[in-house]
């Protein structure tokens, strides 16, 4: 009686194991998974912070302090194409490079948008967990990009209409605070030569 | 260039001593290797900026203050 009743008590487990197995190992493992110390990268909310500023460095060094002066004031530069042709007597297209945005090609003469240049950097070693550079550093791969391989870059960028990604109206703001910039650095320059022709000479 | 960094500096030396030159070699072909971009900046008598892409170390100008290499461009 006993030994009947062992093994049919066998065979039981025997057959509740398939069912139970799974279902235990999912237990333990949620088990050992709930004490394992995971280690999370430090949370330093002043490198993204300092690593702009380093590019904020970089990038003007690079550029110039005409168009360094334009970034840190607009928020954006404008390159010239590189294609000019002999009808229109000079460059018939520029870009505005906004970090993080598309590029934005655009006829200086009249302000027509012509589209957007998506295009980015993209860092997939991800070393602090983002494969974003900082703003500035992306603008300034832009540039670089831009004036060094114009049609190299525009080759690997998706070509959208205008509007898609980054409001036309906001560009054609952009490139009215743009010309009323020019003006203003042109009033300042002209002012500064003005003074130093009027000054008394030794 | 490195997202949460910035400039990073990755080797420097005069390319006139032998040995310098070899290391900046040796560097500036890993860092092609690994997939980057390398742009040399160059400012021009006339105030003109512009930048050179180089894909190899012969490229660069011989009186070239620094390369920066960057993550390759892809479409948005």
């Amino acid at each position: 009686m006993v030994l009947a009743l062992s093994v049919s008590a066998l065979v039981a487990l025997a057959l509740l194991s398939d069912i139970l197995a799974p279902r235990v190992s999912e237990l333990w493992a949620r088990h050992r998974a709930r004490r394992r110390i995971v280690s999370q990268p430090v949370l330093d909310p002043g490198r993204e912070r300092r690593a702009e500023q380093t590019a904020r460095e970089l990038l003007r060094s690079c550029v110039g302090e005409e168009d360094w002066a334009m970034y840190r004031e607009l928020g954006f530069i404008r390159v010239w194409g590189s294609q000019a042709t002999a009808r229109s007597g000079g460059v018939e297209y520029a870009y505005l490079i906004y970090p993080h945005r598309p590029i934005i090609a655009y006829a200086p003469q009249t302000g027509r948008l012509i589209g957007e240049y998506c295009v980015e950097f993209p860092d997939d070693t991800r070393p602090y967990g983002s494969s974003r550079l900082p703003d500035s550093d992306d603008v300034l791969a832009k540039w670089m990009a831009l004036t060094g391989d114009e049609r190299g870059l525009l080759g690997t960028a998706n070509m959208h209409m205008p509007g898609r990604q980054v409001d036309a109206a906001q560009v054609a703001r952009d490139l009215w605070r743009l010309s009323r910039w020019e003006q203003a650095r042109m009033r300042g320059i002209a002012a500064t030569l003005d003074a130093s022709s009027q000054q008394p000479r030794a | 260039m490195k997202p949460g960094h910035g400039e990073v500096l990755i080797a420097e030396g005069d390319v006139e001593l032998p040995q310098d030159e070899q290391r900046l070699v040796a560097e500036f072909r890993r860092q092609l290797d690994e997939g980057l971009w390398a742009a040399v900046p160059l400012a021009h008598e006339d105030g003109h900026r512009e930048a050179v892409m180089v894909r190899s170390f012969t490229e660069i100008p011989r009186d070239a203050e620094r390369v920066i290499f960057f993550p390759r461009a892809a479409g948005g």
